[in-house]
């Protein structure tokens, strides 16, 4: 069966009912929302005057209608202890998303803990600590207690490595510059900890490097350059899955040509026709099958390479719009760095950087290579070097913005790759101009304020392995789930279930024992290799399951947080309902352990380490905003400011306040000048990262000994929201398992129908998934859905990296075979291809 | 029934940005609940409506029909063999909305691999599965209606299974 909610009517949102500014929390486009909430005795109704729009209800309400709302956008939650309705819907006014709802982020308030309507109750309520063989519930203050004092037993002023901490650096979802800012303090300032990662990698490193250390941030543009430009350089991404909104509202309009008369008024003087589009992707995503849609195929090249092979691509435009003169002489010789080579390629640079000229020896790459490399013709990159470059028709230059995302930062060779899309940008004046950008998409949103990570150092620690290593001895987790996310996950999961598993069993040897013996007993376990495991999360994670204390967190909504999109666009989410139990935000977490650690540590007489950890008297997450944020960021945003900004926020930096308004800055670099890589000449540098095979150790063998590509990535309906959506009965009804996307014909090979089980296997692990024929798949080449509770996808990713330490997810391979058919649980699945069709 | 050529015209106002408005001009003719003071019933109470016969369909053609009202467009769709939800002598017939729960363009029916398409936002439906979203932006599956045969070959709708677009309640 289909899963079928059975509502046939809802409650109306009455005229007075309080109104809320909510930007989606789930991804990086960070559409704007209102939450709505009323008495739970009150409902509005049918009359003009009865409801929140003003319309007559009784009529059956148009397309795109502000007055309605799906039952997925309701639910009954509590606020200030009361229960209240809560309706949480697209804002038509925000420029990001126009009243449009995604898959998941119109799921927001479904998706609520809710007592009443008995949604999300996997979330955590109360801190837990291991006691009798299970998790107890308990106090913050014992909880804290007890992991201060473990802690504090590793850890010294000055030496603090044996103290391990994953943390997420994002924002959106329970991140924020609230949140980063706690936990970043707690671990940056008090403490100097270097033996830590970011929640969707094994170590604490930038994902795009190289655009740094040339001097280019990765957020560069606005949404709107997508409706400005005439081409879109697509690299590794799939933006109707997974920037959705993005998608539809920005890129749509500027390929369909619905946005000619807005290029001609803001750039007037030069030709203007609907952007032509090129996606470089190595499958057939449902992105370039839209994209044939609304532009017609004439004007989409699907670049579909070998997997790994963007860096001879790169090259091979790069020299070939060179070659032609098609470049930006002028900005190259106004705002690049002209004399050589800048900086020599070392252990913290993979390639070296430096000028134009400098890079286009270092990566010349002729057509032919390139083709013979990538497995597309010569034709088709000729071509798309002249849809990104050649100068349009009347001698203007050709305006083309350059999105990536995860196809090559967790592909081969990530620091050459990026730096040479970026070159590609730089050499066309493509970097600050309207219709320009080299940028990441994202996946979250961002909201990062931390004190200086450079102890860190660089490369920096491969934390996962340190951990395999037998390192480390106590583990801070901050809403990381390595076990479904992480590299060589087969190999992780037995070390780490091992070693916790040892401090179980030493804390469960001394049940009844006192607080003090009960520390004893673990720090006596960690001494013989085990590791004291602390999760702070908003649900029981799958590494969860091996913690000795759980620390429940709020998430968006539950809390003020404030966090910016792809844009750069900053607004503040207001909280608009309670969060469960005595859950709480994590800095106010971070400040709770931080206090617990200046206690213990005072008790113990290290008087003057405990000083270190003062300066968290906070009663709110606004105060650790003010102290974070505010403080570091000239002292500008406030939450009242950023509250009658509404919506459409403001696009950082923040650089005044006029007129009752934030003043932000719509691009970076329009100037010219560039220092992200804090050069003071503030010249742009040049990548000079020639191809070199597939760079991650192991890479190459597991090509030749496996063979099925299995190639990795989210969905639509899968994404950033997952966390919650292992709880979501509309979304576990599409896919109750991880999808393979395989061609009929390898099916048949393999013996499969659709929806039979298979197992996944290589050199490294092995892993479980469902068939799901595609036609359009390449024969050997395989899609495996990433991030699965119920199959993890890193099981058979190897533990190669590049010299920074990025994972290489895309480039993996491994052999299939069947293990069940298809079972009850996917009967009712619809098998039909994903791409749209009109017939 | 939605012929190719509108299609074409869907497809064109829609991927192309055309202005959007309300589907279905019609009088409405509802037979809801009387109007008479009485207490409310939990649920909304579905009108019995005929739609069509079973000597009316022809497999795989599409047959436009309005349910609940003349203001929600739906279809009814012979399919062959039996699939869930399915009425009449093979377990075949079944009727869905054609208002896209997502933001409320019409669907259209592509007999070729027989989906139910959003020209809006490249939404589709299953009609095979119980209008289950094989990929798309809308956070619940088509609405499927509740159908009875009688023994004329009669098709009765009698319910919904999922709210509709563009209402608050399924009878309004
Ligand atoms: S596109 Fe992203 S931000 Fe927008 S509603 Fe969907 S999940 Fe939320
Ligand atoms: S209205 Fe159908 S996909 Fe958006």
């Amino acid at each position: 069966m289909a899963y079928k909610r059975q509502i046939d009517r809802l409650p109306i949102i009455p005229a007075d009912a309080k109104k809320h500014n909510v930007t989606c929390h789930y991804c990086i486009v960070g559409c704007g929302y209102h939450a709505y909430t009323w008495p739970i005795n009150k409902q509005g109704g049918t009359a003009p005057e009865e409801n929140a729009f003003g319309v007559d209800l009784s009529e059956q309400q148009g397309a795109e209608t502000e007055a309605w709302y799906a039952p997925s956008m309701y639910s009954i939650v509590k606020q200030d202890g009361k229960d209240v309705h809560l309706v949480i819907k697209p804002d038509q006014g925000c420029s990001v998303n126009s009243g449009l709802g995604s898959i998941r982020g119109a799921r927001m308030a479904e998706n609520r803990r809710s007592d009443v309507l008995g949604t999300q109750q996997q979330r955590l309520t109360e801190p837990m600590v291991w006691r009798y063989g299970t998790w107890q519930p308990t106090s913050w203050e014992d909880a804290l207690d007890l992991v201060a004092r473990v802690t504090a037993r590793v850890i010294d002023d000055g030496d603090e490595d044996d103290l391990y901490v994953s943390m997420f650096d994002h924002g959106g979802s329970a991140g924020g510059y609230e949140n980063t800012w706690g936990t970043g303090k707690l671990y940056f300032d008090s403490m100097k900890v270097k033996n830590c990662r970011i929640h969707n990698r094994p170590a604490y490193n930038s994902e795009v490097h190289s655009t740094r250390d040339m001097g280019i941030g990765e957020l560069n543009y606005c949404y709107e350059d997508y409706q400005l430009t005439d081409t879109i350089f697509m690299v590794g991404a799939n933006s109707l899955e997974t920037q959705t909104n993005l998608f539809l509202n920005h890129m749509v309009p500027g390929v369909r040509g619905d946005t000619l008369a807005k290029k001609e008024a803001e750039l007037p003087g030069e030709l203007h026709a609907p952007a032509r589009v090129v996606v470089v992707d190595p499958r057939r995503t449902v992105t370039v099958n839209a994209f044939e849609e609304v532009a017609g195929k004439e004007n989409v090249l699907h670049l579909a390479i070998n997997s790994g092979t963007d860096l001879a691509l790169f090259n091979a435009l790069f020299t070939h719009i060179a070659d032609q003169g098609w470049v930006d002489a002028e900005f190259i010789a106004a705002s690049t760095f002209q004399d050589g080579v800048a900086q020599p390629q070392d252990e913290q640079h993979p390639a070296a950087l430096g000028s134009f000229e400098a890079a286009r020896a270092a990566c010349r790459m002729s057509l032919a290579d390139a083709a013979a490399i990538c497995g597309v013709s010569e034709a088709d990159i000729a071509k798309a070097a002249e849809w990104i470059a050649m100068p349009k028709e009347g001698g203007a230059r050709r305006r083309c913005v350059f999105p990536y995302e995860k196809g090559i930062i967790w592909g081969n060779d990530n620091y050459r790759t990026i730096g040479a899309l970026v070159n590609l940008g730089l050499a066309t004046g493509n970097i600050g101009r309207p219709g320009g950008g080299v940028v990441r998409l994202g996946g979250h949103q961002e909201g990062y304020m931390r004190p200086s990570d450079a102890h860190v150092g660089r490369p920096a620690p491969y934390l996962d392995r340190l951990i395999i290593g037998g390192g480390g001895k106590v583990h801070h987790i901050w809403a990381n789930d390595h076990y479904k996310t992480t590299l060589n996950a087969s190999e992780f999961k037995r070390v780490y279930n091992r070693r916790t598993n040892m401090v179980k069993e030493a804390m469960d040897a001394r049940a009844g024992a006192t607080r003090e013996e009960l520390v004893d007993a673990i720090v006596a376990a960690i001494e013989a290799g085990g590791l004291f495991s602390v999760n702070v999360d908003i649900v029981h994670t799958q590494i969860g399951q091996q913690a000795h204390v759980i620390l429940p967190a709020v998430e968006s909504g539950e809390m003020n947080l404030t966090s910016m999109n792809g844009e750069r666009r900053m607004r503040l989410v207001e909280k608009y309902m309670d969060g469960p139990g005595s859950a709480k935000p994590d800095c106010l977490i971070a400040a709770g352990l931080a206090q617990a650690l200046e206690r213990v540590l005072r008790e113990e007489g290290r008087d003057a380490y405990a000083d270190r950890f003062k300066g968290y008297d906070w009663a709110s997450e606004e105060d650790a905003f003010m102290d974070g944020y505010h403080a570091n960021t000239g002292q500008i945003v406030t939450y009242d400011r950023l509250r009658a900004m509404g919506n459409n926020g403001v696009q950082e930096p923040v650089i005044g306040y006029e007129d009752g308004k934030l003043i932000g800055v719509k691009r970076l670099y329009a100037d010219g000048k560039f220092d992200r890589h804090g050069r003071e000449d503030k010249k742009a540098l040049f990548c000079c990262g020639a191809w070199r095979g597939l760079q991650a150790p192991g890479k190459a063998a597991q090509k030749a000994g496996f063979r099925f590509l299995v190639n990795n990535g989210r969905s639509n309906i899968n994404w950033q929201n997952w966390f919650l959506d292992k709880d979501n009965d509309f979304v576990a009804d599409r896919y109750p398992y991880p999808f393979l996307e395989i061609h009929p014909d390898d099916m048949a090979d393999l013996g499969l129908a659709a929806g039979d089980l298979v197992e996944v296997y290589n050199d490294v692990g092995a892993t479980q998934a469902m068939a799901y024929p595609v036609e359009t798949a390449r024969r050997g080449e395989t899609f495996m859905l990433f991030g699965a509770p119920s199959g993890t996808q890193g099981n058979v990713i190897n533990a190669g990296t590049n010299e920074l330490i990025l994972p290489n997810y895309k480039q993996t391979w491994a052999d299939i075979r069947k293990i069940s058919d298809a079972p009850a649980t996917v009967k009712h699945l619809s098998f039909k291809s994903k791409e749209y069709r009109m017939g | 029934m939605r012929c190719r050529k509108m299609a074409e015209i869907g497809r064109r106002q829609f991927l192309r940005g055309g202005a959007l408005a309300t589907a279905g001009a019609a009088a409405v003719a509802v037979s809801g609940p009387e109007a008479r003071a009485a207490v409310a019933p939990a649920r909304v109470a579905y009108p019995a409506n005929r739609l069509a016969n079973i000597a009316d369909l022809t497999v795989n053609e599409p047959l436009d029909v309005a349910y609940p009202d003349d203001d929600a467009p739906g279809v009814l769709l012979k399919l062959g063999h039996p699939v869930e939800g399915g009425v009449g002598p093979e377990g075949d017939v079944v009727g869905f909305s054609t208002i896209c729960p997502h933001k409320g363009y019409p669907l259209f029916y592509n007999a070729e691999d027989r989906t139910l398409n959003c020209p809006g936002h490249f939404s589709r439906f299953d009609p095979e599965a119980g209008g289950q979203q094989v990929w798309g932006q809308a956070t619940q599956n088509l609405p499927q209606y509740v159908l009875r045969v009688d023994d004329d070959g009669e098709i009765h709708a009698e319910g919904v299974d999922e709210l509709l677009y563009g209402r608050l309640s399924n009878v309004l």
